[in-house]
C-alpha cells in the first residue's frame, strides 16, 4: 500500500448564510483555498471526490453533475460518495484508498452544505409510511437517545451545558468557525429554550453554509508540497441497521468495532495516552461523553468524567474539537471533512490559535444516519 | 420557507424554488398485513426463526438476513423506554407543541416502535411508563399508524428499567 499525506487543507469561513457565494462558489472557495496550501493548481490534480448531505436538503439533484466543471474535475475521475452526516469522513477516506491503492497521485477531495439554501429539519422529518408524523428532525431523533445515556451513566445534568460552552470558547479561536459567542457561559446555555427535552437551543449545532477541500496525495507527490504534509496513518468505516432487537443506540457497536480496527492499523493501544487531539463529531453537546466511551477514551458509563474534569478542553489532557467542532460550525456534509481537516491542521502545526502544542497524532472521526454509519482516520506528523 | 421580497435597489441574491414531492409505497407481504390489521385494531409482529426476536411490524430480520415466519399477535400495551418532549415548530409540522415523542416497546415484541404519548402532562412523561393505544373509531382508520391517534397511560406501575434497559 502506498503511503498517502494531506499536502493540503482549505475551508470556507463558514456563517448561517453565505448568500454572497452559490453553491458552485461555496466549494470554489475551499477547494481553492487546499489547491494554493498544496501549491498546486486545478490541472494537477487526477481525480476528484465530492460529499454532501442527501440531496433532499438543498432540494437539487445530484449537484456533482454541474459541480464537476467548477472543481476541474472535466475529463477527470469525479465521484460522489454519500454516507448521510458522516459523508464528509467516508468522502476523505475515499480520496485517500485511491492514493494508497496507487491509482492516482493526487486526489482533491471536497464536501460541503449550504444550509441557508436548505431545510434540513423538513428534510429529516417525512411521513414515513409505517410511524406517525411525529419526527422533529435530528434533535427529535437524538433527543431520546441522549436520555437514555444520562440514565445509563448516571451523569449530572450539566455535562452537555459544559461542552456547548468549552466547544464556542474554542470557536473564539477559529478564524473560520461560524458561531462566535464570546459571552458564551453556562447560565446562558441553561437559560436558553429546551427544544427537545433533554436538549437546549445552545447545546444544539447552528445551521450553516461552508464547505471544506483536501488534497490527498502519494509519498512521491508530497515531496514537491510547499508545507509539511499530515501522514494518513489509518483510516476505517462501519455501519449497522437503523434498528434490531438488542442494538445498543446509545454506543452503538459499529462505533466501538470501526474504533477498534483504526487503532489496530495505527498500533493504537491506549488512545487517550497516544492521540494528541481529536475533532469528533458532536452535533448535540452531550455526543462528547457518548462518543468518548465508544472511541474507548472512557471506561463505559465515564465519558461524562472526563468532560468535568477538563481533559477534553484545550490544554487538557486530551483535548476534544479544539476547533470549536460541530456545535461551532455545521455545514452537514461537511462537518465530518471539518473534523479529518481539523485533525492534520493539528499535526501539521497549522491550527493556529486553536493548536494543540506538540499535536504528534491526531484523530478526526464522523457519524451519520441514526448513529449508524462511522468514518474515523488517524493523521501523524510522521510518516507511517 | 419564505423569502422576503428584495427591495428595489437591492441585488436579486436569492429565488425561492419550491419541490414537491409525493411518492408510491409497496408495502410488500408482511407489510400489507400488518396494515390490513391496523384497521382491524390489531398489531401484527413477525418473529424470526433463526434468533426469535419479534418485530413490530415484520420484516426480514436485519441481523439474521431471512424471512420471518408467521403473523404473530402483538399486545397494544407497552413501556416507554425512552422519548423527547418536543418544543420546536418547523416547516410542515402537524402536531400541536409541546408532544411526547416516544420510543414503546409493546408486549411480547423485541424492537420499539415510535408513537405520541398523551393523556399525561408532558413534564410526567418518564421512562418506564406504562401505555396503551388510543385506537381511532373504526370508521376514522387508515392503512397507517395513525390509526392509533396516541399512546396514553395505563395506569399500572412503572417498569422496572432493568426490564427495559436492553432496548435502550
Amino acid at each position: 500500500m502506498e503511503r498517502c499525506a494531506v499536502i493540503g487543507v482549505g475551508q470556507t469561513k463558514h456563517a448561517a448564510k453565505r448568500d454572497d457565494l452559490s453553491m458552485i462558489g461555496l466549494v470554489r472557495e475551499a477547494a481553492t483555498r487546499a489547491l494554493e496550501d498544496a501549491g498546486l493548481t486545478f490541472r494537477d490534480i487526477d481525480a476528484v471526490v465530492i460529499g454532501k448531505a442527501p440531496d433532499m436538503f438543498e432540494g437539487v439533484m445530484m449537484p456533482e453533475l454541474f459541480l464537476a466543471e467548477a472543481l476541474g474535475a472535466v475529463g477527470k475521475p469525479m465521484m460522489r460518495v454519500h454516507t448521510a452526516g458522516s459523508v464528509g469522513g467516508s468522502t476523505a477516506i475515499v480520496a485517500a484508498h485511491l492514493v494508497s491503492a496507487g491509482i492516482h497521485q493526487r486526489v482533491l477531495t471536497v464536501a460541503y452544505e449550504k444550509q441557508s439554501e436548505s431545510d434540513a429539519m423538513w428534510a429529516l422529518s417525512p411521513k414515513y409510511p409505517f410511524q406517525p408524523p411525529l419526527m422533529a428532525g435530528a434533535g427529535g431523533y437524538f433527543a431520546p437517545l441522549i436520555r437514555a445515556y444520562i440514565r445509563r451513566s448516571n451523569a449530572p445534568n450539566d455535562v452537555g451545558v459544559r461542552v456547548a460552552v468549552k466547544d464556542r470558547l474554542n470557536a473564539l479561536k477559529n478564524p473560520y468557525a461560524h458561531l462566535k459567542m464570546p459571552e458564551i457561559s453556562a447560565a446562558q446555555v441553561e437559560a436558553s429554550p429546551m427544544l427537545w427535552d433533554p436538549i437546549r437551543y445552545l447545546e444544539t449545532c447552528p445551521s450553516s453554509d461552508g464547505a471544506c477541500a483536501m488534497v490527498l496525495s502519494s509519498e512521491t507527490a508530497a515531496r514537491s508540497a510547499p508545507h509539511r504534509p499530515a501522514w494518513v496513518h489509518a483510516t476505517a468505516t462501519r455501519s449497522e441497521p437503523n434498528l434490531f432487537a438488542g442494538r445498543d443506540q446509545v454506543n452503538p457497536r459499529a462505533g466501538r468495532d470501526c474504533a477498534a480496527a483504526l487503532y489496530k492499523q495505527a498500533g493504537i493501544t491506549d488512545p487517550r495516552k497516544q492521540l494528541d487531539a481529536a475533532e469528533i463529531y458532536v452535533p448535540f453537546s452531550w455526543f462528547e461523553p457518548m462518543w468518548m466511551e465508544n472511541l474507548g477514551f472512557a471506561p463505559e458509563g465515564e465519558g461524562w468524567k472526563m468532560t468535568l474534569e477538563g481533559a477534553t478542553a484545550l490544554g487538557g489532557d486530551m483535548p476534544i474539537n479544539p476547533s470549536g467542532g460541530v456545535m461551532s460550525s455545521n455545514p452537514i456534509g461537511a462537518s465530518g471533512m471539518l473534523r479529518f481537516a481539523e485533525a492534520a491542521l493539528q499535526v501539521r502545526g497549522q491550527a493556529g490559535e486553536h493548536q494543540v502544542e506538540g499535536a504528534k497524532l491526531a484523530m478526526g472521526h464522523a457519524y451519520g444516519g441514526g448513529s449508524q454509519f462511522f468514518a474515523m482516520w488517524i493523521v501523524g506528523d510522521a510518516r507511517p | 420557507m419564505s423569502e422576503p421580497k428584495p427591495k428595489q435597489d437591492e441585488p436579486i441574491k436569492r429565488m425561492l424554488a419550491p419541490v414537491r414531492l409525493e411518492f408510491t409505497v409497496s408495502a410488500g407481504r408482511d407489510k400489507t398485513a400488518f396494515l390490513g390489521a391496523i384497521i382491524e385494531g390489531r398489531i401484527l409482529g413477525g418473529r424470526c426463526p433463526s434468533c426469535r426476536k419479534v418485530y413490530v411490524p415484520p420484516r426480514g430480520c436485519p441481523t439474521c438476513g431471512v424471512e420471518m415466519v408467521g403473523d404473530i399477535p402483538i399486545s397494544d400495551h407497552g413501556v416507554v423506554t425512552t422519548f423527547c418532549t418536543v418544543s420546536i415548530p418547523f416547516e410542515g409540522q402537524t402536531m400541536k407543541l409541546p408532544y411526547v415523542y416516544a420510543s414503546i416497546v409493546l408486549d411480547g415484541a423485541d424492537v420499539p416502535i415510535f408513537h405520541l404519548v398523551d393523556g399525561i402532562d408532558a413534564k410526567d412523561a418518564r421512562m418506564g411508563l406504562r401505555v396503551r393505544a388510543d385506537w381511532r373509531p373504526p370508521a376514522e382508520r387508515k392503512p397507517t399508524m395513525e390509526s392509533i391517534r396516541a399512546f396514553v397511560p395505563t395506569g399500572e406501575p412503572d417498569a422496572a428499567f432493568d426490564t427495559y434497559k436492553e432496548h435502550l
